[in-house]
């Protein structure tokens, strides 16, 4: 087999991506991890981690039936709680993009498509094309791709980055969410390499999983991946967003998640523009967790409904 | 597009209700409270508010004579006698002991001391829990610890321990000199004797023969006097270097055993190649640590001239999400500085660096208005002739040095009277291992800062002292070795 043919700008970039180490790593997540929240500031990274929320149902058997009630629920999530905010968008295959677009009609709230032959990645680029075109065609706002993980681990970086700027290329008015599925990615040196080749490529949101794999959007990864998004605007001036998914089902996580983009990034980045939170199960966790702040109360789950 | 979140933590205070404070505290000695014969005691207060804490009795020569004396009874008649394991068993019982009363022992530990809560609770505790627990175990193991050398307990250790770790500090002296069979006399420094006067409650409750362990309060005179006296074996100090010369002074021509843990001021040294923000985080950790109140505190920082933009960049940024403010806020990392005493040392020096017209850099935070508290505070464009740079300051002051070689950063992290710790920041391992072998430093980390472990020795280098605690090496400084 031949070496892969990576351009010299390419090396030379990736061989600015600094060392991660990973202990170093865990003992700055641990340091977030025993802040404590209360009050007033607990309601509000309640909301806040609300208002991020793709919802997401990624299943082989997912129907319209199913992603019209998820819709529905994206909308409103807890009636009885008045003022609660929306979601900040509906993850779906670009299948569903069409039936989930019609279903949120004008209440802001988003279509985002996975794409690009998810979760694996493992087609041949003219599917990815067509796949993502289907789902721009359908009206999603947001493309979700994901990476060929086999060439990025095969040192095949220039494959993996023109295959971002090319699925970039198509996404004229979305904006391009890209996957690295990193519980495939062995190290954080390599998230880090994967991240800033992706931003060098035209990510606007980097992404951590597509929840099909464990582990998914664990602290030190994403620890990493702000690292990068940190030393992008620090050099550029320009903002990348960040999804983690996969595995961020309690209040309590997606709160030190806050904590973490707050004392990483700063403040600039605390809304959903630039933060997301990839779940499907999150919601009724911090809505439980709201509705107990506001009534000093714990709710039974059976007041939620499920989607 | 900018957004104007703020998201500011509220304040999250541990409870203070479970933590009793006498009004009035006396001597603890031969496994009583006694009035001190001095007839005088001196106040304790809260650095974080200057609130009054407790009255404290103020040993003097004849105190320290007492205790001294219910040390050497206990030492002939009772502790010697027992054998390893039962000695291991009473190590157990405290260590327990304090395991229960944790959250009792770091609340009183900030309330007395300044430091955040965060700290005492999940370092200070933990740790001097950790030590007792290490060395019972060493307690009935000695003849393997040392084979076929004859162990021996020396009899009785006088110790002097610093305000910067009271309880942790403590225990790194006790520990292992009871498991070796000592008994012993220590004296707590005088603005932190809280959390040593409720140890000496956990070994009434412990059943703990009487005299074993002798606490008596009070200032530098009596330290002075327990350094003194005749009938100990042993001396154990901790603190500043100028007390450690003192008392190796008062030590000559006599045939006390002694070990010395001093000052430092630390190197800190970052490679172009390290893990970066890690790097950052580990420069946080090691200077503003319990307010930079720590002997082997990197208050160094030596960065290599090819990333020290970016490094100080980093490091300002980091500094904005830093708590500095009332220590019992679970989410402070710096909380008040120990003494007013303490605070004016450090405001001096802070004021001597901008005579040497180094360039100041603090965050825009509010302190408290009462309280002895000091903005995190580094220091660039220093040079390695500057007194801020050659002396320990003892507090949340980091000065900052460029380099270009390794052999550059080598000569100058050496260059000083200290040698206690320092610590490398590399991805190379090779490096690692040939930058540490040239470090003149008790303790060399590699891509972290201020790790602590009861089976790591500890100890310094030239002026930062002598001997080893913690480990084997720790079970050593208590024993002697006749053939």
């Amino acid at each position: 087999m031949l070496p892969p043919r990576n351009n010299p700008d390419l090396l030379s970039l990736l061989a600015k991506s600094p060392a991660i180490d990973q202990t170093g790593s865990i003992e700055r997540v641990a340091r977030i991890q025993t802040r404590s929240l209360k009050g007033a500031a607990k309601l509000q990274g309640l909301r806040m981690a609300l208002s991020m929320i793709d919802l997401t149902t990624l299943e082989g058997k997912d129907t319209p039936g199913k992603v019209r009630q998820l819709c529905f629920k994206a909308q409103h999530l807890h009636d009885q709680t008045p003022d609660l905010p929306k979601v900040a968008a509906v993850c779906v295959y670009p299948s569903m993009v069409g039936v989930a677009k019609k279903a949120l009609g004008d209440s802001g709230i988003k279509v985002a498509s996975v794409s690009t032959a998810f979760p694996s990645g493992q087609a041949p680029f003219s599917v990815k094309k067509d796949d993502t075109l289907f789902a721009l065609e359908n009206g999603a706002d947001e493309i979700d791709m994901v990476i060929s993980r086999g060439r990025f681990l095969a040192g095949d970086y220039q494959f993996v980055f023109d295959e971002i700027a090319a699925i970039k290329e198509l996404c004229t008015s979305a904006r391009l969410k890209v996957i690295f599925e990193t519980g495939e990615l062995d190290s954080l040196d390599q998230v880090r390499k994967i991240s800033d080749l992706a931003i060098a490529a035209g990510a606007d949101f980097i992404k951590t999983s597509t929840g099909k794999i464990q582990p998914a959007a664990t602290f030190p990864v994403v620890l990493t991946m702000l690292g990068a998004i940190k030393d992008h605007f620090d050099k550029t001036g320009q903002m990348i967003g960040m999804k983690p998914a996969g595995g961020i089902s309690s209040a309590k996580l997606a709160l030190q998640h806050l904590l973490l983009v707050k004392e990483v990034l700063g403040e600039a980045w605390l809304t959903n523009e630039w933060y997301r939170f990839g779940a499907s199960s999150l919601a009724n966790d911090l809505l439980l967790q709201y509705q107990k702040q506001l009534t000093g109360k714990y709710q039974s789950a059976a007041y939620f409904s499920i989607d | 597009m900018m957004s104007n979140t703020t998201w500011n933590l509220d304040p999250s205070l541990e409870s203070t209700a479970l933590v009793q404070i006498k009004p009035q505290y006396e001597l603890f000695i031969d496994g009583k409270w006694q009035a001190p014969l001095s007839k005088t005691y001196f106040d304790s207060i809260n650095p974080a508010d200057e609130t009054h804490l407790a009255k404290i009795a103020w040993a003097n020569q004849a105190d320290v004579d007492l205790a001294v004396r219910a040390a050497r009874t206990a030492y002939t008649n009772v502790w010697s006698q027992l054998s390893g394991a039962e000695r291991g068993k009473y190590l157990f019982r405290i260590a327990r002991l304090m395991q229960e009363k944790a959250r009792e022992l770091a609340v009183l530990e900030t309330l007395d001391g300044g430091k955040p809560i965060r700290e005492a609770r999940d370092v200070d505790v933990p740790l001097a829990c950790n030590h007792f627990f290490y060395y019972a175990g060493w307690a009935d193991k000695l003849l393997e610890a040392f084979p076929s050398q004859n162990p021996v307990a020396l009899g009785v250790a006088g110790q002097i321990t610093p305000w910067n770790f009271p309880l942790l500090m403590l225990a790194w002296k006790i520990a292992p000199a009871l498991a070796c069979g000592n008994t012993v006399v220590l004296k707590p420094a005088e603005t932190t004797s809280l959390t040593a006067l409720k140890f000496a409650e956990i070994c009434q409750e412990a059943g703990l023969p009487a005299g074993v362990v002798n606490i008596v309060t009070g200032y530098g005179d009596t330290g002075a006097a327990l350094v003194a006296h005749p009938d100990l074996d042993k001396i154990a100090f901790t603190g500043s270097t100028a007390v450690g010369k003192q008392i190796q002074k008062a030590c000559i021509g006599t045939t006390k055993k002694l070990t010395l843990e001093l000052g430092g001021k630390s190197a800190n040294i970052i490679l172009e190649d390290a893990p970066i923000d890690q790097a950052v985080e580990g420069v946080i950790n090691a200077i503003f640590f319990n307010q930079g109140h720590v002997c082997c505190a990197g208050s160094r920082l030596f960065v290599q001239e090819s990333i020290a933009t970016q490094v100080l960049e980093k490091l300002k940024f980091r500094l904005q999400s830093i708590y500095v403010g009332n220590p019992l806020d679970k989410n402070t990392d710096i909380g008040a500085i120990n003494s007013k005493k303490q605070l004016q040392t450090i405001e001096r020096y802070i004021q001597l660096g901008l005579e040497e017209g180094a360039e100041i850099y603090q965050p825009t935070c509010e302190l408290p208005s009462s309280g002895y508290y000091c903005k995190p505070t580094l220091f660039t464009d220093v040079a390695q002739s500057a007194r801020i740079v050659q002396e320990e300051i003892f507090g949340p002051v980091l000065t900052i040095q460029t380099f270009r070689t390794i052999e550059e950063v080598v000569q100058k992290a050496n260059n000083t009277p200290y040698g206690l710790a320092a610590g490398i920041w590399t991805d190379k391992g090779a490096r690692i291992f040939g930058v540490s072998q040239q470090l003149q430093a008790g303790v060399v980390w590699a891509n972290t800062y201020n790790k602590f472990d009861p089976a790591s020795p500890f100890g310094g280098y030239k002026e930062s002292g002598f001997g080893r605690e913690g480990g084997l090496h720790g079970l050593r400084a208590y024993l002697k070795f006749p053939n």
